[in-house]
């Protein structure tokens, strides 16, 4: 019987082994078209000459590094120092993305929680209410955000009406506004994967650790928090990463003053005054930090492991 | 001397359903107690409320005189055997050792140390830096017993603990755990519904059904006078005649078998009118025709050290009787006649 079992086996084996190439082809073509020749063409816009009205001119040039990194004084002939406008833009962005992803944690943690509590027939309720926005498209939602906040929006006329406030409050066209944006364009990417985590828990670990005479505050740090933990992080990253690279919220919400790497990236491509090769710059130096940043992770993580 | 624990008209409700009816019982220090039930019988409530997972609905526990019925789990000075062992994953087996002693303010040499001798103890001292996955389940089991005994709890509670062994190695770990209680002189409160489990451990046991406390009693107590059908039946095997009481005298009483026979027996109810005799299948001798009970033999079932025999009454109860495997063993063949004869506390009348 053994015999027969590791036959049929070795020989499934052998058909996925040789089926191998066309069942991945699709996702090859898909990877290679849509991520990595737009990705490729952006690295070699990024060493090209600007042309005036948009797009680019074949001529390898460093000037995009140039202008995000180097300081030469308005009209160039300052001696060269670091350029502080875009690093400080970035510093901006990293911030807001940090402040976005911290209000997702403390709000999307307890909401898994939640959620994975409930009994199981409720449970999918409850992620469908959670993925409801999503059946509108974004830059509707901004908008929509953008109208609710703003000095004679609804809020502010609920709030002097009920008489909390006197004066409408200047929400719109600051940094909060961003984060508020940004918070609830991403909260869903927070909740549901520490959902799948939390669903995974099992509870009797808890009562394991109360019953090892830990209180409840400790339970939750040494118990809960890193077993869950990879749910938490990819929460973390998948709010992170998008929000670093957010143009709407800043845009719609934020105004000129606030700012951020994705406003400017689009400037770039947009505008008739844009630069391509600078904004494939910004984009390729964007890239590169969020690649840092992960594999910052991955080498922590797998330090973790081995532990 | 104070009891362990003493359960005092416990009541526990979850919405509509009474998980236990006002249980009362008392535990002695340094006991081996079993709490034996089928499942849905109420045993993992009680466990679970002397561990502070749930609370009372009613009623008090005390442990060694002090009522701990509304502390938190972490202030009760008892530990627990989970059924499926809730290792932390993500600490090492040590360190899983060491958690309760950590949690109670220990140094880390001093929980080091502890957490070692324990593990020796488990014969696991080459496991001390796996991660619990990494072990089987015999040895996890070993791992969940250490990290409950480390902290020197006053009682170990103990939640079906070998019900994921297979066979082999659940009669090794009964001996281990007899042993360990032994030795260490801790009171262990071990819930199962394996009766053999119960039977070989325990210094007591209470045998629970429907969250009610049927009987406590040792082994031999619950095995050779049990009270009612429901611990008759439950533990062992047995069998159950139906027949009408001539007389009762105290704990003793005249019975009248199926075919006409008189025999007394031990009563364990007071009541005249038809009862339950329990009759022993082991306790049963197969004799000529005449005497005795008279029957027809349906079926031998070869059981290996037993032979088990299924006969027919002439009023039609069926009946089964074992009789041993020896060398001389004369086995009946189906269609004989044969006349059944009870040896001396081989039944016993049961309240209902």
């Amino acid at each position: 019987m053994a015999g027969v079992g590791s036959d049929s086996g070795a020989s499934a084996e052998t058909t996925y082994r040789s089926a191998r190439v066309p069942l991945l082809l699709p996702t090859w073509l898909m990877i290679g078209v849509f991520l990595v020749l737009p990705v490729a063409l952006m690295a070699v816009y990024s060493f090209l000459t600007k042309e005036m009205r948009g797009g680019v001119i074949w001529d390898f040039s460093l000037a995009a590094y140039d202008q995000f990194f180097v300081h030469r004084g308005l009209f160039g002939d300052e001696p060269p120092t670091l350029e502080w406008t875009y690093i400080s833009v970035f510093g901006r962005s990293i911030i807001q993305a940090a402040i976005a992803t911290v209000l997702c944690l403390l709000i999307g943690f307890p909401t898994a929680w939640f959620i994975a509590t409930r009994p199981p027939e409720t449970r999918g309720v409850w992620l469908f209410l959670v993925t409801v926005p999503y059946w509108v498209n974004l830059l509707i939602r901004t908008v929509s955000l953008r109208f609710l906040i703003r000095e004679n929006g609804p809020l502010n006329d609920a709030l002097m009406g009920a008489g909390v406030i006197s004066e409408p409050l200047a929400l719109i066209n600051t940094d909060f506004a961003v984060q508020l944006g940004l918070f609830y364009s991403y909260l869903p990417f927070m909740v549901l994967p520490i959902y799948a985590a939390v669903e995974r828990y099992n509870f009797t670990w808890s009562e394991a650790a109360a019953d090892l005479y830990a209180t409840r505050w400790v339970t939750l740090r040494e118990i809960v928090l890193p077993i869950v933990r990879p749910g938490i992080v990819a929460g973390c990253l998948l709010v992170f990463i998008p929000s670093l690279g957010a143009f709407l919220a800043p845009n719609l919400l934020g105004g000129a003053k606030n700012f951020m790497i994705g406003s400017l990236i689009e400037e770039q491509f947009k505008k008739s005054l844009g630069n391509w090769p600078f904004g494939a710059a910004v984009s390729m130096i964007l890239m590169s930090l969020v690649l840092i940043l992960l594999m910052i992770y991955a080498r922590s993580a797998a330090r973790q492991e081995a532990r | 001397m104070t009891n362990a624990v003493d359960i005092r008209k416990v009541t526990k409700v979850f919405g509509t359903f009474t998980a236990l009816h006002g249980v009362s019982l008392s535990i002695r220090d340094n006991e081996f107690f079993t709490l034996l039930g089928p499942s849905g019988c109420g045993k993992t409530t009680l466990l679970r409320l002397m561990a502070g997972f749930e609370e009372v609905s009613g009623g008090e526990i005390l442990l060694f005189g002090q009522n701990i019925a509304s502390l938190e789990p972490n202030l009760r000075p008892v530990n627990t055997v989970f059924q499926q062992y809730a290792l932390f994953p993500h600490m090492s087996v040590i360190d899983n050792v060491a958690f309760g002693l950590k949690m109670k303010g220990w140094t880390l040499p001093k929980r080091r140390a502890r957490a070692g001798e324990m593990l020796e103890m488990v014969h696991l001292s080459d496991f001390a830096d796996r991660l619990p996955t990494q072990l089987s389940g015999g040895q996890q089991q070993r791992v969940a017993l250490a990290r409950a005994l480390a902290p020197q709890p006053k009682v170990l509670l103990l939640d079906e603990p070998l019900s994921a062994l297979d066979l082999k190695l659940r009669q090794a770990m009964r001996m281990e755990l007899k042993q360990l209680q032994q030795g260490t002189g801790i009171t262990f409160i071990f819930v199962t519904h394996d009766q053999e489990e119960a039977l070989t451990m325990s210094n007591r046991i209470a045998v629970m059904s429907a969250g009610r406390v049927q009987q406590i009693g040792t082994p031999r107590e619950i095995y050779e006078t049990p009270v009612n059908r429901f611990v008759a039946d439950f533990i062992g095997e047995t069998n159950l005649l139906e027949v009408e009481v001539a007389a009762i005298a105290g704990d003793q009483a005249e019975v009248i078998l199926p075919g006409g026979q008189r025999v007394t027996c031990s009563s364990a109810t007071t009541e005249k009118g038809r009862h339950h005799l329990s009759v022993r299948p082991e306790r049963v001798t197969l004799g000529t025709v005449g005497s005795g009970m008279q029957a027809v033999v349906e079926q031998v079932v070869y059981l290996g050290t037993d032979l088990q025999v299924l006969v027919r009454l002439d009023g039609g109860t069926a009946m089964q009787v074992r009789i041993q495997n020896a060398a001389r063993t004369e086995v009946p063949s189906p269609g004989t006649r044969v006349g059944l004869t009870l040896e001396e506390g081989a039944a016993r009348l049961l309240a209902d």
